[in-house]
């Protein structure tokens, strides 16, 4: 299957981020770069706001994730609750 | 010429501290893992403190809550000393902003003078009560255990003395140091505050400090803000032509939400760690939040008139639901 990825900054605010996809994606492989943290999963890929506001004790709009997204690969459905990467429905 | 661009990875030897990678796994360590956990000294301390032989420095047997680990007992706000300099620094700017805009524009001399009088009634010898709070606080972390623990509470005893300041500038802005006077006054001898400076006082006097976090987090806090910042002053005054208070207390409003969320995630997991501990915490919880629910009826008719019981029973309920969401159902 092909592969989603979603590459965040390496830093202090996309370290609860990345938990919650940890959490929420059994099947993501993290690998951590200079600098910045990739993150791959077969076919599909889940971002909840519940489960980053759980790690990050505060509430959280899931548009702050693009202040230190790099780059992702996969069709992109978004709403206020989750952000989901995808290739087939 | 061509120029290529790459990078080399180098693994690091260590991902973090030894003492974090067997909490945590072999993986980078946040700061405020870094700065929080097995902090506590806990081996090598030879002597018992001469003014307690009976206890060890840092004893975890002061209290009767028994955990396993202690730091399971997380902020999940996750402060440590930088990121709680930042959140207040950045509060700490929006208030006085709004103080200024309060001067500025003369908002004050708005204010209907019955509703400014209850503000003075009521607000001003809550500095009192802030003040205990501090101390209660700094108690809590002098004696409690664990740095997941204690830490938070040294924070809550500086944001006391803050909301201590906050009140008597409302009080100075309102009343002129007059008011800070007959504030203390009331304080002292009032009829309606007495309850409420008794609770405090016994608060002074106890010694364990689970308890402690438990009367004065849960049990009094957790009656007092709802029904002052949420019932008084943005309920009742502010339609009455008193939003400047709200304007002036909204970092009382803020403080309570936020802060609530780490009381009750403590008081949460030290009541799923063991039946015993649910027990005792129970028995506390029953014990204080009736005290302080009685020592604050006179306060709540005080600044609500006639509806103050009906508003404190409301208070009452959504406390037993918040600690219902905690585990601790009645």
């Amino acid at each position: 299957m092909s592969q989603v990825f979603i590459a965040l900054q390496a830093n202090e605010e996309t370290r609860p981020i990345i938990e919650a996809i940890e959490a929420d994606n059994p099947a993501a492989r993290i690998s951590r770069e200079p600098a910045m943290v990739r993150i791959e999963a077969p076919g599909r890929l889940v971002i909840r706001r519940e489960t980053i506001e759980e790690n990050l004790g505060r509430d959280f709009d899931l548009q702050e994730i693009h202040i230190n997204l790099i780059t992702l690969s996969g069709h992109v459905d978004e709403d206020d609750e989750t952000l989901t990467l995808h290739w087939d429905r | 010429m061509q120029i290529d661009l790459r990078t080399v990875t180098i693994e690091p030897q260590r991902q973090a501290f030894d003492h974090l990678v067997r909490r945590f796994g072999d993986k980078p360590a946040s700061r405020y893992q870094e700065g929080t956990y097995d902090i506590q000294a806990a081996e090598n301390l030879h002597y018992r403190p001469t003014w307690a032989p009976d206890q060890e420095l840092y004893d975890p047997a002061i209290t009767r809550i028994a955990m396993r680990d202690w730091y399971d007992l997380k902020d999940p706000r996750q402060f440590f000393y930088n990121t709680y300099t930042l959140t207040r620094a950045r509060q700490q700017e929006s208030a006085e902003a709004n103080f200024k805009f309060i001067e500025s524009r003369g908002l004050a001399g708005l204010i209907p003078p019955a509703i400014r009088d209850r503000a003075l009634a009521v607000l001003v010898p809550l500095r009192h009560v802030a003040w205990g709070a501090n101390q209660n606080h700094t108690f809590v972390c002098g004696y409690g255990y664990g740095a997941a623990f204690t830490q938070p509470n040294i924070y809550q005893a500086l944001d006391s003395l803050g909301i201590a300041q906050y009140l008597s500038r409302i009080g100075l802005m309102l009343g002129g140091t007059e008011a800070l006077a007959t504030a203390k006054q009331a304080w002292l001898q009032d009829e309606a505050w007495q309850g409420l400076r008794r609770y405090v006082e016994d608060c002074l006097v106890t010694r364990d400090p689970f308890e402690l976090f438990i009367a004065q987090n849960i049990a009094l806090d957790g009656l007092l803000y709802p029904l002052v910042y949420g019932a008084m002053v943005d309920g009742v005054w502010a339609t009455e032509g008193g939003s400047t208070i709200a304007l002036a207390t909204q970092f009382m409003a803020d403080w309570f939400d936020e802060t609530r969320k780490w009381a009750d995630a403590v008081v949460k997991v030290a009541a799923a760690e063991s039946a015993a501990n649910r027990e005792v915490l129970a028995g506390w919880i029953d014990h204080w939040s009736g005290r302080a629910f009685e020592a604050l009826l006179p306060i709540a008719r005080l600044g609500l008139g006639e509806q103050g019981e009906a508003v404190m029973d409301e208070r009452r309920a959504d406390l037993a639901a918040r600690l219902a969401k905690a585990g601790l159902k009645r």
